[in-house]
């Protein structure tokens, strides 16, 4: 590892103007960018922790319902957040997917997003929620839709200078549930062959009036499965719907064979992930429906 | 360049120089001379390397010495009082719970994490508490059966 120097400001503008000085990485939890830098895949002559912003380390309520969560908290203290937990269980379930618990510790949600690993188990269920996330630069700051960042397998479209400050849930909406499903070989300390992450909304008839599905691991970055979602649209959820829903986002799923899966076993898994997963959101919202 | 840092291990306030590059690990077992906490894998696979931070388990090979000042660390040292072993130290003695060994601090401190927030965990829990130490002799059983009996134990001491 080549030497850095290390520097913790303690604001956002403060990170901001330490990153244009060049070769500069941002650190939050470091549980991807410590071994990457060790085994010498990413390099930096400085090292911005963002621990010290409290903006970054911070869970705040919105006035709208909503919930900003600072790109720096770490899954555990995601995970244990009585509001998370309770509005978002999705969320708070999925970050505790992350490594071991030692890992979610320290790793962050931003982190697991910007580290942009297309099986990032933190980051379908936030998709799902409609999640944003805003964005502070040399420019100025903005606001985008999450899966927006993604550009491809550690790759984001955050510009020079750029970070994620906060990702921010929308209020949580009536009638609705989440859900995130992934399959690994082993039950714990695994990365996903693929996952699938759904969120449904009920109108008042019961059937659904919005639907959100979006898949990792079969893609270069999480992909939403826009065939599927559009299928359950105006539907009542039942086993026969859900389960064609899972084979549309198999087709909408674009994975690559490797050493964790073949491209065929990939579509497979979505397939019967995307169905146990709405029909996890139906048992949420009530409603008992078979899963394959 | 190395910078004077202050950190708070095993109740001890320390102040030592740091590399940036130097992990925490390497601050306790390089700098501290507490060689109880092991390096395995060095990338937060094994979780031989465990301590507490503020209470929490850490992978020590994944948070940088820089990063500790404001911290609390425990390491295994930390947990037992002099030469009197920890509960779970003398439960995973007593339960053949060690074998080659390398595991079993980091074995333990995940397990004192676990006992302090749930200290009657049941055989899933204690499974899920340690799912980030890995014990390649592949002795879980007995590990698993030491933490539970640690957890008896410690319990009715609370409650005499």
């Amino acid at each position: 590892m080549i030497p850095f120097k290390y520097e913790c400001p303690d604001s956002v503008e403060g990170a901001i103007s330490l990153l244009r000085q060049g070769n500069a990485r941002v650190l939050a939890g470091g549980t991807d960018l410590i071994p990457q830098m060790r085994e010498g895949r990413r390099s930096a002559e400085l090292v911005i922790d963002l621990k010290r912003i409290p903006e970054l380390t911070t869970i705040s309520e919105l006035t709208d319902g909503g919930l900003a969560i600072g790109a720096a908290v770490s899954a555990t203290k995601i995970a244990s957040h009585p509001r998370i937990a309770s509005a978002y269980p999705a969320v708070a379930a999925s970050v505790r997917l992350i490594g071991s618990l030692q890992v979610q510790t320290r790793a962050s949600l931003g982190g697991n997003i910007c580290n942009a690993a297309p099986s990032a188990d933190g980051v379908p269920a936030v998709i799902c929620h409609k999640a944003r996330a805003r964005i502070a630069g040399p420019e100025g700051r903005r606001e985008i839709a999450l899966e927006e960042i993604f550009a491809g397998p550690g790759r984001t479209t955050l510009g020079p200078g750029e970070i994620l400050t906060a990702i921010v849930l929308p209020a949580p909406e009536p009638c609705s549930a989440a859900h995130y499903l992934r399959f690994t070989p082993r039950r714990e300390m695994d990365i996903a062959v693929a996952g699938a992450g759904t969120w449904i909304k009920l109108d008042e008839n019961g059937a659904i009036a919005e639907a959100r599905i979006t898949l990792a691991s079969v893609g270069p970055t999480p992909l939403r499965a826009p065939s599927a979602e559009a299928r359950l649209i105006g539907e009542k959820p039942i086993q026969s719907l859900i389960e064609e829903a899972g084979r549309l986002a198999a087709g909408d799923a674009r994975p690559i064979s490797d050493t964790r899966g073949s491209a065929e076993y990939r579509r497979t898994l979505v397939s019967v992930l995307t169905a146990r997963a709405l029909a996890a959101c139906c048992g949420s919202l009530g409603l008992e429906v078979e899963a394959p | 360049m190395k910078t004077l840092i202050r950190c708070t291990v095993n109740g001890e306030e320390h102040t030592v120089l740091a590399d940036p590059r130097d992990r925490l690990l390497d601050l306790l077992r390089g700098r501290l001379g507490l060689t109880g906490t092991k390096e395995g894998c060095g990338n937060g696979n094994c979780g031989t390397c465990t301590v507490l931070v503020d209470g929490e388990p850490v992978n020590a090979c994944l948070m940088l010495a820089v990063e500790a000042p404001g911290h609390e660390i425990v390491t295994i040292e930390g947990l037992s009082e002099g030469s009197k072993l920890h509960p779970i130290q003398e439960a995973l003695v007593k339960h053949g719970g060690t074998q080659c060994g390398f595991c079993t601090p980091g074995i333990v401190v995940s397990a004192k994490a676990l006992l302090d927030r749930n200290p009657r965990p049941t055989e899933e829990e204690i499974r899920h508490a340690i799912a980030g130490n890995l014990c390649r002799c592949t002795g879980y059983d007995k590990i698993v059966a030491a933490i539970a009996a640690a957890a008896a134990e410690m319990a009715e001491g609370v409650e005499k």
